[in-house]
């Protein structure tokens, strides 16, 4: 019985996390590029500050039809947004937070993870197909080279850290933290997140959902709630991937203040810190083209990681 | 190119992250009312008893956007014997602001200074024929300009004031021939004073 309450508890607790930190970095985006724009941002919206504007959002999105196209594959096009919603979802489940604090202890962590987030792209790609629309196929297309292209160095980067804990699970990577692995795993992180980034069709990788040239890409037929579906999952992405970084490679709940009950703290804090930089990037830099994205890719992430893996075993085998 | 590669980014999110912190230049309008300068051209405002319908604003508008109506009126001459004067009357005034080009024509050509910018702007409507605005509503904007500049010093005075003080300055005069004349009861008393008549022109109203 207290199995299956605890079981209902640690459910509870990331769902509702799932819920409430993309509608903060939502709300968090509005702001910061609104002022680093010179801008307000949302002011009326709940009264202080526009805090409500996602909630006022969410209630437009919620009252608006949901438009299925005549000639779409109805059955996937109506599937796209939850495939790439849920599997945000399940990897916020394997993130741990602080020591105890996490939602299952996954053995194969890392493996879990960056297998299910690939799923998450998969959305993109199925709702790009099935709009039967020239420019949502467009951007499926563009999302799958894109993913095709950025899995290969984020896997790389992941599994130099593996490699440099020994072990492929969450938790176990962050039993072994020093902190000098920050500067020793720095080119992974770098090359992790910005792979990351790509993934997530974040700007300046925005290019499969270019809405000056292909409209928004695979989501152009989409209205109402699968819509809004589609938005949370670039923003619970967004959470999912800071938090990854922090866990695999910023040392997660470890701190210069190593208070043993605040773990967590530090755990929130990096992500929100990587999540603020998120939204730096895309505020500052314009769009990458399609072509000069796969050659980022393949010519400057790959050769990094793979670099930083031959450091890593190198740096292994003399310790 | 830049001496070391990257830092062209580097300059870039400084750039933002700069602009950040500093204050951002959204005016709030609805809530905080904009800082406008004095004399802005905000709408048009009727000082109606300078009027004198002489019809120049409505001919020179390029809209044709200005409506006035007036009618003749006698008055009664202003000594004895003399002889009846007609006056127009302005009846209706209305600018049509859907039309207006806020060009200031009228304000340039208006001979008698009745018409004046006023920096109000918050006169929106929701239906177009509300634009039209009566002389009503165009007198109460003339409590919205701002007093003229003052004069540089030593410089000529105001020509309504120097016509104001001629006619005060005659009327003074007459009254001090009056009481002379009623000190010594055998002079003659033939010459009748003209204060009412010659004036009227240049005194018509101080702005």
């Amino acid at each position: 019985m207290n199995d299956v309450l605890d079981v209902a508890l640690r459910l509870l607790a990331v769902f509702a996390a799932f819920l409430v930190l993309p509608l903060v970095v939502g709300q968090t985006e509005h702001k910061v590029m609104a002022h680093m724009q010179g801008r307000l941002g949302p002011m009326y919206a709940g009264g202080f500050h526009g805090w409500a504007q996602l909630v006022a959002d969410g209630v437009k999105f919620a009252q608006k039809e949901d438009v299925v196209p005549a000639e779409a594959d109805r059955r996937v096009f109506r599937l796209a947004p939850a495939v790439a919603l849920l599997p945000y979802l399940l990897v916020l489940l394997a993130i741990p937070v602080g020591p105890d604090t996490v939602g299952q202890v996954v053995d194969a962590g890392v493996f879990f993870v960056l297998a299910v987030m690939g799923v998450g792209v998969l959305g993109s790609l199925m709702a790009g197909w099935a709009s039967a629309n020239k420019f949502s196929l467009l951007g499926g297309l563009r999302t799958a080279a894109q993913l095709l292209s950025y899995e290969l160095p984020m896997l790389l980067a992941a599994a130099s850290v593996a490699m440099a804990a020994g072990t492929v699970s969450l938790t176990g990577i962050l039993d072994a933290f020093e902190w000098w692995w920050l500067p020793w795993q720095i080119v992974g992180a770098v090359v992790f997140f910005v792979a990351g980034l790509a993934e997530l069709q974040r700007p300046p990788f925005d290019m499969p959902v270019a809405d000056s040239e292909i409209i928004f890409g695979a989501y152009t037929e989409y209205t109402g709630m699968r819509f809004a579906l589609f938005l949370l999952a670039e923003y619970a992405g967004i959470v999912v991937l800071c938090g990854l970084t922090t866990v695999l490679f910023l040392g997660g709940w470890h701190g210069p203040l190593g208070a043993d009950g605040l773990g967590w703290l530090w755990t929130l804090l990096k992500t929100a810190v990587l999540a603020f930089v998120v939204i730096w990037l895309r505020v500052s830099y314009p769009r990458m083209r399609e072509d000069q994205l796969q050659r980022l890719a393949w010519t400057v992430l790959v050769p990094l990681a793979l670099a930083q893996i031959a450091l890593t075993g190198v740096v292994k085998v003399v310790l | 190119m830049s001496p070391i590669p990257g830092s062209g980014l580097a300059k870039g999110l400084a750039v933002t992250l700069r602009t950040m912190t500093r204050r951002s230049v959204t005016a709030r309008y609805p809530d905080v009312l904009p800082d406008l300068p004095p004399r802005t051209r905000g709408v048009i405002g009727l000082f109606e008893e300078n009027c004198t319908v002489c019809m120049l604003c409505a001919r020179e508008c390029p809209d044709w956007c200005i409506y006035i109506d007036s009618h003749k009126e006698t008055v009664p001459p202003a000594a004895p014997g003399g002889r009846e004067r007609s006056r127009n009357v302005l009846d209706r005034f209305a600018i049509d602001f859907s039309l207006c080009m806020y060009c200031g024509i009228c304000i340039e050509v208006c001979p008698f200074d009745a018409l004046f910018w006023s920096p109000e702007f918050e006169y929106a409507e929701t239906d177009i024929h509300e634009l039209t605005h009566e002389r009503d509503k165009l007198r109460e904007w003339m409590w919205t300009v701002p007093a003229p500049p003052p004069l540089d010093p030593r410089a000529e005075e105001p020509k309504e004031l120097a016509a104001a003080r001629k006619a005060a300055e005659k009327l003074e005069a007459a009254e001090a021939a009056a009481a002379a004349r009623a000190d010594e009861p055998s002079g003659p008393a033939a010459e009748a004073d003209g204060t009412g008549g010659g004036d009227r022109q240049g005194g018509e109203g101080p702005a």
